[in-house]
């Protein structure tokens, strides 16, 4: 009897860690500063595969981007982002760009239009389509454009900010703070970026198990 | 002189026109913030949206929809747009206009959205759609999409 007691209640304490850790599992949705950043290998727009921890000029780490075509905030920012790159490529930081959309919810974020919008707005980064709608998930980008800086640590590429390019989408000469650009200038001196996370209004990313949600 | 008067006719009309379609009022966080924390009898229904986001637009005649099914009861449907750029007014108006939307649409204009998500809720990423609905009682937050049968389970958990 007393033994069947304590076998019934390893089972329950055996039930409960395991709802605990799926519970866990559930929330504990993408990457934190401080995360190692998983490689990907993703089409780019001139064919080729790209990866990350393969791509040559991310020498000190990559400004990784998750943006679209169609997102009025993500155009709002696609000459930013061309700055960005023009300005940190050279000093081992460049940026990478991806797009998650499903091209069936989002008809002008398919491939073949990430090409011509690339080609019109003269990206001088690779712009990423993951088709299989994986990366976003991994990294927990929730819309666009959403900001992973990277900083190279030994043959790792560890998170070091996530967020919002900088503080206004609307209007670039009354940015106050230009979040990106100061992590990086932060990683650059060897310090921490402060801060390290902010929040901008987005678009969704287009993902129809998103949207059943 | 003839001329004149027509001219100024059609003036007064094509401004009265204009006037009409240009009628949302236009806050910043600051001014919005009081709206989303009211300690009266009502429950609000509070949604973020924009005319060219998809999914937005979508769920738009399920939040139509439950303010005409609520409209005697004290709960309150308002449409928070963030809108932005050229014509932004005329843009909601006519979407607004041509969904026959009936809720009270505002427009929340405000870049510094770093500053304000947080304080609609911290569960908030920053994409759109996203809800919020409380009372003086109770406050929930859904950065998701909604047909009207979610929504309005989402409402009862606030108003039985």
């Amino acid at each position: 009897m007393f033994h069947q007691n304590i076998k019934i209640m390893k089972t329950t304490i055996i039930l409960i860690l395991f709802m605990m850790l799926s519970l866990s599992s559930l929330f504990a949705q993408g990457y934190k500063v401080g995360d190692k950043a998983a490689d990907f290998n993703l089409t780019n727009i001139d064919g080729k595969k790209i990866s990350l921890y393969n791509y040559k000029s991310a020498e000190k780490g990559a400004i990784v981007i998750f943006t679209c075509n169609h997102c009025p905030y993500a155009k709002a920012y696609e000459d930013r982002i061309i700055e960005l790159d023009k300005e940190f490529k050279a000093k081992g930081f460049p940026v990478i760009a991806i797009n998650s959309n499903d091209p069936e919810l989002a008809p002008e974020d398919s491939y073949d239009k990430m090409i011509i919008r690339a080609n019109e707005k003269g990206f001088t980064f690779p712009y990423l389509f993951d088709s299989k709608q994986e990366v976003y998930k991994i990294y927990g980008a929730k819309r666009t454009p959403h900001v992973y800086l990277l900083e190279k640590n030994g043959g790792n590429f560890i998170v070091k900010y996530i967020g919002a390019i900088d503080d206004n989408y609307n209007d670039v000469t009354a940015v106050d703070q230009k979040y990106v650009s100061n992590a990086v200038n932060s990683l650059l001196s060897g310090k921490n970026p402060d801060p390290n996370f902010t929040k901008a209004i987005g678009c969704t990313i287009k993902d129809k198990n998103y949207l059943k949600e | 002189m003839k001329f004149k008067i027509l001219i100024c006719i059609i003036f007064f009309i094509v401004s009265a026109q204009k006037s009409q379609s240009q009628n949302y009022q236009v806050y910043n966080f600051n001014q919005l913030e009081p709206l989303l924390n009211l300690k009266n009898d009502t429950t609000y229904v509070i949604n973020f949206w924009a005319t060219w986001c998809k999914p937005c637009i979508e769920e738009m005649p399920a939040f139509n929809q439950l303010h005409l099914n609520y409209i005697s009861q004290k709960v309150a449907v308002i449409l928070v747009s963030l809108d932005f750029g050229n014509n932004y007014q005329s843009r909601i108006y006519k979407f607004a206009q041509k969904h026959s939307l009936k809720p009270q649409i505002i427009i929340l204009d405000d870049p510094k959205s770093n500053i304000w998500i947080d304080k609609v809720s911290p569960e908030w990423s920053g994409a759109i759609p996203a809800t919020l609905i409380y009372n003086r009682n109770k406050r929930m937050f859904f950065e998701q999409s909604f047909n009207y049968k979610e929504l309005e389970e989402k409402l009862k958990n606030f108003i039985e």
